[in-house]
């Protein structure tokens, strides 16, 4: 039990360390801008005096370290200065803005990980049937669309023209779930179809190795009966890559909600990305990423320990 | 009945034949049940659903009846080594490499194939498709049809040299790592993880922000995001082969870095490399479609598929489907390479699954 907490405590302090270093990244990125951030918000026809005044109120005569020391500190309790652009708080801006994104993204979360995690044990056991090769085909199309592509087609035909859900999702307070549900379930939707497709090809993937495992076989040969190969023998040793793959998607979901945010002008923090990206707003940038690399790397983390807790090997490494 | 769907009728009636002789049994019968189900339905005049289903059969019967015949000359009238290759390999892989010759195509000779200029404005904005403006006109009167075919030179060629450049910058530090070993390859790792710990996208918004956006700037920074994965990879396998003793024989017979990598490291790392090429690509592709489609990619007037989707949105919610055309390109190509790099890896492996 003690060497399963040393291993933890050393993963979750790595993934501490990477998240550090991801946040200086993020930080000084942006001090590599021509001049600084206060000629980049005021551009060409600033005079001196404005540029200085606006670089005191922007604490932009302090060193870069300690501006960073400070952006940390109040990265951590929840405040990210203030707007370029409106001059709001951006901790504000975000609030509502991220619980939108996470609940978009848990509801296509919810519906697509046992969906998918069915199906790609299903595909893998029915391998090379004429349903196998079809599900192949069609997962691939999937995946290779763009999120835009799929999230429209949903939009034209589940939307314009037979009318069975809103194509924008306007979403006010005090809205009840159900009507919550109905009205982004096209934005989840198409997440949906995208993380479904590429989990069921990793739990295909991650089965069929399995599968062509010694002990496997070794339990057909001896009598044991189908299902109880795959609950008593194959399962065991699939929790692991199927817990890695649920973790891995639910990572890629971040990246998808940006576009689908936009598609469907969903108020979540991945479209204030884009916006404050487009009018270089650059406090509203930071934070977002800054959110948004956590998550990716807290997931990344939790498909690593998903792996060390069902694996006995990977509990005592070398 | 349209025209349109007597032809997909015909065709799909063809298939149902090829199907016969081929003794498809279930397929022949299913498409012969299409037949008959769109001939009854048109017949007592019933809502004409089953039309799209059978338009969409028979595009799919006519694409695998193309790239059979592709699959077909190029085994008949290709070299012997070339053409074993070719003999076993699967439909989709032959309808990746016509939609690839397609495209091709498209980018090199784009002025000569494009009715218009990239951004001449012929007509009034949003003008219905006629015998001059096969696809309509777009938001600025422009040739729709036009700007998808230039569109195929601007959209693919930078994702291709975004891909050129990650994959030799990756690549390179990947061999060197492997070579060199000790801090280099330390060093290198390192880095390669802290950048692959910011998701794709994030990072390019980020960046994009900082350096505003210019075809330059886009090609390297996404050449920096994509970079550490062909590091990882070719890391990976050129690690493995740099245990080899012939690897060691070539080093006592005191050859230099690069007769390494040139000679003994490259053939052997070939195969999965190429494949990877195809899968980074697929990556870059669809990543530079988001940028441009978000409006921080390319640029206007250029014409780039990303961009023309979101330019012609507003069209959706007149049920007009001309938006989906561009965003479909997008899609076909990279499940095409999708197909070709699937049949590669297999053939690379040399496993069934």
């Amino acid at each position: 039990m003690n060497a399963i907490a040393t291993v933890i405590a050393k993963r979750l302090g790595l993934g501490l360390l990477t998240l550090f270093i991801v946040s200086i990244l993020i930080f000084f990125a942006v001090e590599l801008l021509p001049g600084d951030m206060a000629e980049a918000v005021l551009g060409m026809g600033a005079t001196e005096e404005t540029t200085a005044a606006l670089r005191e109120r922007m604490g932009l005569d302090q060193p870069a370290p300690m501006r960073y020391l400070d952006w940390l500190g109040g990265a951590v309790r929840g405040d990210f200065g203030v707007s370029l652009v409106s001059g709001a708080s951006v901790g504000e801006a975000i609030g509502q803005r991220l619980l939108n994104t996470l609940f978009l993204a848990s509801y296509a979360a919810v519906i697509a990980v046992p969906f998918a995690i069915a199906l790609g044990v299903v595909v893998a056991l029915l391998r090379d049937t004429l349903f196998d090769r079809l599900a192949n085909v069609l997962t691939l199309t999937s995946i290779s669309s763009p999120e835009f592509f799929l999230g429209y087609i949903l939009i034209l035909y589940l939307s314009v023209r037979t009318g069975f859900f809103p194509a924008i999702s306007s979403l006010t307070a005090g809205m009840g779930l159900g009507e919550l549900l109905y009205r982004t379930f096209l934005p989840a939707l198409t997440l949906v179809l995208v993380v479904t497709a590429h989990m069921m090809r990793m739990t295909r993937a991650a089965i069929i190795n399995l599968l062509a495992e010694p002990y496997i076989e070794m339990a057909r040969l001896k009598g044991a009966p189908p299902w109880k190969v795959i609950v008593h023998h194959a399962l065991p040793n699939a929790w692991a890559p199927i817990i890695n793959v649920v973790a891995l998607n639910l990572a890629y979901l971040i990246t998808g909600v940006v576009l689908v945010e936009v598609v469907f002008v969903y108020p979540g923090i991945g479209q204030l990305l884009v916006d404050a990206v487009a009018k270089r707003d650059f406090p509203i940038v930071q934070a977002c990423c800054l959110i948004f690399a956590a998550t990716f790397i807290l997931l990344n983390l939790a498909a690593d320990l998903g792996a060390i807790l069902t694996n006995p090997r990977l509990r005592h490494p070398k | 009945m349209s025209p349109v769907l007597i032809g997909a009728c015909l065709v799909l009636l063809g298939a149902a034949g090829v199907a016969f002789v081929r003794r498809r049994r279930l397929l022949c019968g299913a498409l012969v049940l299409l037949v008959l189900a769109v001939a009854v339905t048109r017949g007592f005049g019933l809502p004409p659903d089953l039309a799209g289903l059978a338009i969409a059969a028979a595009l799919l019967a006519v694409a695998a009846a193309l790239s059979a015949g592709l699959k077909w000359s190029i085994v008949r009238f290709s070299g012997p080594a070339v053409a074993r290759e070719f003999r076993t390999a699967p439909l989709t892989a032959s309808f990746g490499i016509l939609v690839i010759l397609l495209y091709s195509t498209a980018a090199l000779f784009a002025p000569w194939i494009a009715p218009h200029g990239e951004a001449e404005v012929i007509s009034s904005s949003f003008a219905p498709p006629s015998s001059s403006l096969l696809l309509g006109a777009d938001q600025l009167g422009r040739d729709i049809f036009s700007r998808i075919i230039y569109g195929a030179r601007n959209s693919v060629g930078l994702a291709l040299a975004a891909t050129l450049l990650a994959f030799l910058l990756g690549a390179v530090s990947g061999l060197l790592a492997a070579i060199k070993g000790g801090i280099a390859d330390q060093v290198l790792g390192r880095i390669a993880d802290i950048l692959m710990s910011v998701p794709a996208l994030i990072f390019a918004l980020l960046m994009l922000s900082i350096f505003g956006t210019g075809l330059l700037v886009i090609v390297l920074v996404i050449a920096v995001i994509y970079a550490p994965r062909v590091f990882r990879l070719t890391r990976a396998v050129a690690g493995n082969v740099v245990v080899m003793d012939y690897v060691e024989a070539a080093r006592l017979r005191g050859e230099g870095d690069w007769y390494l990598i040139r000679r003994e490291i490259l053939p052997n790392a070939a195969a999965p490399l190429v494949a990877e090429f195809g899968l980074e690509f697929c990556f870059v592709f669809l990543l530079i479609a988001g940028l441009s489609f978000l409006g921080l990619g390319v640029q206007p007037p250029t014409a780039d598929w990303g961009s023309m989707v979101r330019e012609n949105a507003t069209l959706i919610s007149f049920g007009d489907m001309t938006p989906l055309i561009p965003a479909g390109a997008i899609a076909l190509l990279t499940v095409s390479v999708n197909f070709v790099v699937d049949w590669m890896l297999l053939r690379s492996s040399g496993l069934k699954e």
